[in-house]
């Protein structure tokens, strides 16, 4: 029993509960990050690594936190683990760190960070949700790295900056579609897999605010 | 002067944070549903970025940039590595000190604000002009001008978005696209629109 449902609180939010698609959390640096594969790769892994540690340590102190002091407990945990996260992808991957520029810095106001704190790890014992922040860091990775494939195949030819596609410019065949590169194909992308997700998956439909009325051939005005 | 207006121009439209940095955009997407909500909203995000980029830069430039405490006789301390916990917490107090005075002093304003001003201590946008003003090392009076600037352009986004979505509400949308697919692509169909406002100078 404690097994399975282990296994459902760190996969569930990878398809069925998305963080990004259902929840609508994390949304900014989804769109931002996501024009190459390695960027996008380095900031799943930072998301999910603060996620995790941050409902860790949030749901240990659980029981010692007033309740109206709360959320800023929450933020000196999650800033203190982004300053870590931080520092050693400048020490590391100094390259990458700046082709991140703030979007690593910006996990902090990440809401699945704080979004996950609340909704779980205040209720919930320190291991489930480590669980459950590793299974949203992966949701929002795969939705990430998905993104990413599209837009760095599309946009340049190639996958993590090796050429798939050889570029017309290099003598291949393939015509780089540069609005991959430009940000508003990232809401598109995204647009697009929120569909795909939702077809295959009818619950996860939105009722329409306002039906409109079917108009049927039998009824003649 | 120039110079100012030209980076006030430059924040509001060409480096829209809502549309061409994606910042705050999960309170842009989840919260733009109605223009009324969406304008008390925006201006909440305008205060509130008009006053902590300037308040992070004073510190920027006055504790925590490398050799920025000469003047209390450390010249060689370099705080920047603690910017992050600073920033969040200039911009929680200051979104508590705004909620209090509002409450007391424009008790009208503050219903009307209501439950988006807590909100806004973790809305990217925030956080992400203050990181932008330190990267760019804006010096204080540019650092009040891009405050506001990217403030207005945040706001105007999500009113702009609103007004779209108030009319969408209306229309027959594929059911896998309902509500939050076509919202996405109609902000992508926006910034677009933004895009064309890049390389204008002043």
């Amino acid at each position: 029993m404690a097994t399975a449902s282990y296994k459902q609180i760190l996969l569930k939010p990878i398809v069925d509960n998305n963080p990004i698609t259902l929840q609508i959390l994390g949304i900014c640096s989804a769109l931002a990050v996501t024009s190459k594969m390695a960027t996008a790769l380095v900031m799943s892994i930072a998301l999910t690594l603060v996620t995790a540690f941050s409902s860790f340590f949030i749901s240990f102190l659980r029981n010692h936190t007033p309740a109206n002091i709360r959320i800023i407990v929450q933020m000196t945990i999650i800033s203190s683990l982004v300053i870590v996260v931080d520092q050693v992808l400048k020490a590391y991957a100094y390259g990458l760190s700046k082709e991140l520029s703030v979007f690593v810095g910006l996990i902090i106001t990440n809401c699945i960070v704080l979004g996950r704190a609340e909704a779980f790890a205040m209720k919930n014992p320190p291991i489930p949700s480590f669980l459950d922040g590793i299974g949203n860091g992966l949701g929002y990775s795969l939705i990430l790295m998905l993104v990413a494939t599209v837009r760095e195949l599309l946009g340049s030819g190639s996958l993590f900056g090796h050429t798939i596609l050889t570029p017309v410019t290099e003598g291949g065949w393939f015509v780089p579609v540069g609005l991959m590169l430009m940000p508003p194909s990232a809401f598109f992308v995204i647009g697009l897999i929120i569909w795909a997700i939702r077809s295959l998956k009818p619950e996860q439909v939105e009722k329409h605010e306002f039906q409109i009325h079917q108009v049927h051939r039998t009824e003649v005005v | 002067m120039e110079h100012y207006l030209s980076l006030l121009v430059r924040a509001v439209f060409v480096e829209n944070l809502a549309l061409a940095f994606f910042l705050g955009m999960c309170t842009f997407l989840a919260i733009s549903k109605k223009i009324a909500t969406a304008v008390g909203l925006g201006i909440a995000v305008l205060v509130v970025q008009s006053i902590t980029v300037p308040v992070n830069n004073v510190i920027y430039q006055f504790l925590l940039k490398g050799g920025a405490l000469a003047w209390a006789g450390l010249p060689d301390v370099d705080l920047s590595f603690l910017g992050l916990i600073s920033y969040i917490g200039v911009i929680a107090a200051i979104v508590q000190i705004l909620e209090m005075i509002l409450d007391r002093f424009f008790p009208a304003l503050y219903n009307a604000l209501g439950v988006f001003l807590p909100l806004i201590t973790v809305n990217c946008a925030i956080l992400g002009g203050s990181l932008f003003m330190v990267e760019r090392d804006y010096h204080f009076a540019e650092s009040v001008v891009y405050g506001f600037g990217s403030g207005l352009g945040w706001a105007l986004a999500i009113t702009a978005l609103a007004g779209v979505r108030e009319k969408l509400k209306y229309s027959d949308v594929p059911d896998g696209l309902q509500g939050l697919g076509i919202t996405f692509i109609t902000a992508g169909l926006m910034a677009m629109g933004f895009m064309a406002f890049s390389g204008i100078q002043l």
